[in-house]
């Protein structure tokens, strides 16, 4: 049986990647089981340089998921070349790199000081919905999708993978302007604006008002996404919202993801990403699929 | 620290206040790693439905018994009341109280509400505790039995004078300071109380700890939404409730 997968020249153990922000730089998570179990991290979300987030409260569930808004705390690219990459790369997932910039430069420099450091992919973030400048703000107009694809392609040495927000009306404009601009891969879906307000106090719970939505509860617009975007453009695709079983991971490479990540449920379950793995395996053992890549799109619509 | 999800057996779940539960679980490992001020992560109800664990703190250790108490708020904790064969249990997280009874040899101990729970462990681990709890009324009045036994002083107090001292915990304590003489202050309580005795405690130069409550995540320090504010600048601006505390020196946060 074959789990390996192979993301734009970068083999991975299995399609299983522990998805950014849920999983630090996988430090917590190694104390639960060994990291080479999976097949990537996307590690949290750098910036140029350290930020101290947002003020809290930055978490609360929702029905069937949970709002967040952390705003991208995080020591910053050089502290993460310096004190993270030596321990991730004790095991053998891959490490893909987060970068989140408020300008084209801060991107920019991000990917080369990242291209120069030992990580084996780049995801693109301009779909934080939880900070002011950047963020949602470039990737959700396909213009300017295509414009920091193409700047930040010249400096990326490594593949690079654009995250995309699923805050527009039509996602498969942002993802073909992504594609035209280079990128080499696609990852979908970042959180769903949201909001919630407590009735006793009149405030919203969230101290930044907004914040980003996943869970179980945002599966079903995520599958969708990733549908449409595997018929628009040509990219391998990792596809993420609500993965939660075996199952779910199936259906999103039905709907065709190439891999897929993990995030919520990390927080339901520290072992969740493991789990997923053994529930693929489940779930090809159980219909003779012998390559998981062969599952990769074959949803059946008649 | 080494992280585990146990299963735990329900021994008991009772309504010893209105709305106030008395949960006791059977769970030899965890028992022998909990610590005062530590918590516990807690699956309740359906996870699809409920991806958050709920971090409860831990009362009290007998054997392989543990005791936590919650008030039921929302959904979560109503599921976790119905949940009487087994529960889902990662933990103990968090750094707990600093026991020190060579250092300090007179403490205080004071809580407020749900936050006087977390305090009765720690209370039997001091040789000698001075102890203050406040609660709103006489209805909520709880484990006062307990706080006698453990503690060589006692005070109890509710907000409307229905029962004990009329007024707040905190009060008590400042009038008691002076002949008592305490070297330090453990609290856990509402934000409003924390944030009196954090002043309080700097004022008069003790040694506070205070335990803190957040909304929260993961529950071991990986995703950063349990934060509470301190007064370093940057990245560490916010330090994890989960990971960094629960339990952190008073004049480190700001509240």
């Amino acid at each position: 049986m074959n789990l390996k997968v192979n993301i734009a020249g970068i083999e991975l153990e299995n399609p299983v990647i522990a998805a950014s922000g849920t999983f630090g730089f996988g430090r917590e998570y190694a104390e639960f089981y060994d990291l080479s179990e999976i097949g990537a991290i996307s590690v949290k979300g750098l910036t140029k340089a350290p930020r101290a987030g947002n003020p809290p409260t930055r978490i609360t569930e929702t029905y069937g998921g949970i709002l967040n808004s952390v705003g991208l705390q995080n020591p910053g690219v050089d502290a993460f070349i310096k004190e993270e990459i030596p321990f991730l790369r004790q095991y053998r997932c891959k490490i893909i790199a987060n970068m989140a910039g408020s300008t084209f430069e801060d991107y920019c420099e991000m990917a080369e000081k990242l291209s120069d450091a030992d990580v084996d992919l780049l995801e693109m973030n301009i779909s934080c919905p939880n900070v002011k400048a950047g963020g949602a703000a470039f990737g959700t107009n396909p213009d300017t999708v295509y414009e920091i694809t193409k700047t930040v392609r010249k400096y990326a040495k490594r593949p690079l993978i654009v995250k995309l927000s699923p805050n527009v009306s039509d996602i498969t404009e942002t993802a073909k302007a992504a594609e035209a601009g280079g990128a080499d891969a696609l990852s979908l879906i970042n959180t769903l604006t949201g909001m919630a307000i407590d009735v006793k106090t009149r405030r919203p719970i969230l101290a930044n008002v907004i914040g980003g939505m996943s869970g179980p509860c945002v599966k079903p617009v995520a599958v969708r996404m990733v549908y449409q975007v595997h018929k628009a453009t040509k990219l391998p695709i990792i596809g993420m919202g609500g993965i939660t079983t075996g199952d779910d991971a199936v259906e999103f490479m039905l709907a065709g993801s190439h891999a897929i990540m993990v995030g919520t449920a990390n927080f339901t379950d520290p072992y969740a990403c493991p789990k997923i793995r053994d529930g693929i395996q489940a779930y090809m053992k159980q219909y003779n699929i012998e390559d998981v890549n062969d599952l990769v799109g074959k949803v059946i619509v008649d | 620290m080494s992280y585990q999800i146990h299963s735990c057996k329900v021994l008991s779940q009772k309504e010893i206040a209105p709305n106030i539960i008395e949960t006791r679980i059977q769970n030899k490992e965890l028992a022998e790693q909990a610590k005062p001020g530590q918590f516990l992560h807690i699956q309740c109800g359906d996870p699809i439905s409920m991806p958050l664990r709920r971090p409860i703190s831990i009362c009290d250790v007998q054997g392989d018994i543990l005791c936590f108490i919650y008030e039921v708020k929302g959904r979560g904790t109503k599921a976790l009341q119905s949940q009487t064969e087994t529960l889902d249990i990662l933990g103990p997280v968090g750094n707990g109280f600093t026991v020190a009874p060579q250092t300090y040899k007179n403490p205080a101990v004071i809580g407020g509400g749900i936050g006087v729970y977390p305090m009765l462990y720690l209370t039997k681990q001091l040789p000698t505790a001075s102890a203050y709890l406040g609660f709103r009324n006489k209805s909520l009045v709880t484990l006062e039995e307990e706080f006698k036994k453990a503690a060589t002083f006692l005070s109890v107090s509710t907000d409307d004078g229905s029962y004990g001292n009329n007024g707040f915990a905190l009060d008590c304590l400042k009038k008691d300071f002076a002949e008592k003489q305490f070297d330090i202050i453990y609290a856990c309580g509402p934000k409003g109380m924390l944030r009196a005795i954090q002043a309080f405690a700097k004022e008069v130069g003790v040694p506070c700890q205070i335990s803190l409550e957040e909304r929260m995540g993961c529950g071991i320090g990986a995703c950063l939404t349990c934060s509470c504010e301190t007064h370093e600048e940057g990245a560490g601006k916010y330090q994890r409730v989960c990971k960094n505390g629960p339990v952190f020196w008073a004049e480190e946060v700001v509240l």
